[in-house]
């Protein structure tokens, strides 16, 4: 017996077509989804924690305003160098490079204004092109020579110290020489007072770089090319974006903004020291981690870095207001790092 | 055949007799790092002193503070190579100890230059800085220049690095003590009660260390400080940076140790108050002087009366003398700074 009346049996059949169960999920499934589709939820939420434990130990000497531009202040060299590495980051590469470009870029400043004579403005125009120049260099050797980013920078890094030992001979420019002979250099360090806070223009700079990497990032094609790159270059390939002439950009920005940061640097301490920022590199990647951008690359946001330099700097200020033997800072540097990259694992699974 | 070789050989020997005799040896030279001024500056020292006695010089250097693998190379590199001895600022001075062990065995005269090994008898001798009679001589001075308000005064104190090394310890413990504060165990820093010292904080030695940890401990005094005590010369030009960055520069004391030249000049600026200066260059040359000397004669170097090294002195940097302190001038330091 056939049945012909086939409108009786799709009528029957109901008219539900494909769906899925509803969802019931648990907390953690819902944080997990929360957290992958706002990374920077979590270092926030570390921050405000650390804030108000600090306050309850420390005392509303801790949260004043003062105090809290402070930390700013402390962690403006980080943060503008964290800007260069989150960048990189986000290709999925990394660049141990930092540092070394920063202090060859202050030196560079240094010595020609004041060994050399030439007038600030200029010096300071070197220092920026010198910044670019590293950067270039870096770019080159991954997209042309196919170098893994670690490995290639981790070379670099010691060829831009070592140019950096051999160009300041060891020596340290003195605030006082750079004062009378290059002031624009120490431009960074000049500060102004808002409602008790201090603020310094190295901190304002750093402020307008995120935001303005903020925006390149989310609302220029360039920035929308980077995320594609990092994420899957193959399929950024396929859909038209030339992804080594996107790395060899975003290693060449780095470079200018780790220059950018030598000038921070010069502003913060007033000389220009062969010695600084040997921890730059590593500091930088600590908040671009703890910020909740993947080592992975294509996932992150460059709030989060500026979050990531602040957990560090506020467990700095404030454990040192406590009186708490340094050696637990680092501690607990340690520990948060660990704690951010088990998250992102684990929001990845999504 | 063979007279040609063995007439070839002759010809080679003596090709290499003048060259030998003009090397009559090699001095090893292994520094922590060759990025730190102090070292440079050790290692200029011994090879104008290398030159002058004709000897050749070999340096080598760790990669970074605390890099033991790169200066046990080192040690075995020097033994292969004949050296008669090593000159060596270690980076781990324990775990070093069994290379230069070795290195004694083989017959070489081992000198650590300005950190001893622990024990310090695992070398031959030790050439440095009295680093506790240097913390000394400025915490002497800072109460002598305070004066009465030394009893009340609020110190700020500078270290190196979370790890209290030798230097460290000595250099703190030694000025608190000159300054006249019971430093409880000498061997640790921070377990001092006295309210004087608003905190101790550490600068990895350098500008922005100095200037950080100034902050915060002014943070934590609520802006009281009269003194400050730093590690060396750039952590004092941080917490300066700092000190003016709150109007505070004219009215605090600070005093450093080193004897760098850019610290020099910052004392006759009025940067810094006084400092301690020591005196790199000399410990390298009359490093390589004892190798020469032991090579020759078999005679090895004595330390100082009353101490486990050869001190080669310590000597006060200020523009603002006290009674019973001996010190000179900025103008005076200038003229044997280093760095």
């Amino acid at each position: 017996m056939s049945n012909d009346n086939f409108e009786a049996v799709a009528e029957a059949a109901g008219g539900s077509v494909a769906s899925f169960e509803p969802e019931h999920l648990g907390f953690g499934e819902r944080l997990q989804r929360f957290l992958h589709n706002y990374p920077t939820a979590a270092p926030a939420f570390v921050l405000l924690v650390a804030v108000v434990g600090f306050y309850l130990i420390v005392g509303s000497r801790f949260l004043s305003a003062f105090n809290l531009s402070l930390v700013f202040q402390q962690v403006t060299i980080i943060g503008i160098i964290g800007v260069a590495q989150t960048l990189v980051i986000l290709t999925a590469g990394i660049d141990l490079s930092v540092g070394a470009i920063m202090v060859l870029c202050s030196v560079i400043m240094g010595r020609t204004a004041v060994l050399m004579g030439l007038p600030a403005p200029l010096a300071l125009m070197l220092g920026l092109l010198a910044g670019a120049a590293c950067g270039a260099i870096n770019g080159l050797l991954i997209t042309r020579l196919r170098l893994p980013p670690f490995i290639t920078t981790l070379g670099t890094w010691s060829i831009f110290f070592a140019l950096n030992l051999w160009y300041s001979e060891s020596e340290t420019i003195r605030s006082q020489d750079l004062a009378t002979q290059a002031g624009l250099l120490q431009w960074m360090g000049v500060s102004f007072n808002m409602a008790g806070a201090r603020i310094t223009m190295g901190t304002l700079t750093m402020l307008v770089l995120f935001f303005g990497m903020w925006f390149a990032l989310n609302h220029t094609p360039w920035g929308r090319h980077v995320y594609a790159t990092g994420d899957d270059p193959q399929a950024a390939q396929l859909a038209g974006i030339n992804t080594d002439r996107v790395l060899l950009s975003v290693y060449i920005v780095a470079g200018v903004i780790c220059a950018l940061a030598a000038w921070a640097l010069i502003g913060r301490i007033g000389s220009v020291s062969p010695q600084a920022g040997q921890s730059a590199n590593l500091d930088s990647i600590t908040a671009v981690v703890i910020g909740g951008t993947s080592l992975f690359g294509g996932r992150g946001a460059i709030a989060g870095t500026l979050i990531g330099a602040l957990v560090v700097g506020v467990f700095r200020n404030g454990l040192a207001l406590a009186g708490v033997d340094v050696l637990w800072q680092e501690f607990a540097i340690g520990l948060l790092i660990i704690t951010a990259v088990a998250t992102d694992q684990w929001i990845r699974r999504v | 055949m063979l007279k040609r070789n063995a007439s070839a050989l002759a010809l080679a020997a003596s090709l290499l007799v003048p060259v030998a005799a003009q090397a009559e040896g090699i001095v090893g030279l292994i520094t922590k790092t060759n990025t730190n001024p102090f070292f440079v500056k050790m290692k200029e020292g011994a090879e104008a002193k290398a030159k002058e006695l004709g000897v050749e010089l070999r340096s080598f250097a760790g990669k970074i503070d605390g890099d033991n693998e790169s200066q046990v190379e080192a040690v075995e590199n020097l033994i292969a190579a004949g050296a008669k001895g090593i000159l060596i600022t270690p980076n781990d001075s324990k775990a070093i100890v069994p290379s230069i062990a070795k290195a004694r065995e083989a017959g070489l005269l081992v000198i650590a230059l300005d950190t001893p090994l622990e024990p310090a008898d695992a070398a031959d001798a030790t050439f440095a800085t009295d680093n506790f009679k240097a913390g000394e001589l400025i915490g002497e001075w800072a109460a002598a220049t305070l004066g009465d308000k030394a009893r009340d005064a609020s110190i700020a104190m500078l270290d190196l690095n979370a790890n209290e090394v030798s230097v460290d310890v000595l250099r703190d413990q030694g000025f608190l003590k000159g300054f006249g504060i019971d430093v409880k165990d000498d061997k640790d820093i921070g377990d001092e009660e006295d309210a004087r010292i608003i905190g101790h904080d550490v600068t990895d030695g350098n500008e922005e260390g100095g200037r950080t940890a100034m902050e915060n401990l002014l943070q934590k005094s609520g802006g009281e400080v009269d003194l400050v005590y730093t590690i060396n010369e750039p952590a004092a030009a941080g917490a300066y940076e700092a000190l003016k960055a709150v109007g505070k520069e004219k009215e605090v004391l600070i005093v450093s140790i080193d004897g760098g030249c850019p610290g020099v000049k910052n004392i006759k600026e009025g940067v810094i108050g006084a400092t301690s200066m020591q005196f790199p260059l000399l410990m390298a040359s009359m490093g390589v002087e004892a190798i020469v000397e032991f090579a020759k004669s078999g005679k090895k170097p004595e330390n100082s009366e009353g101490l486990d090294f050869f001190n080669t002195g310590v000597e006060l940097i200020t523009d603002a003398p006290v009674d019973g302190i001996e010190s000179q001038t900025a103008d005076q330091g200038l003229e044997k700074c280093w760095g």
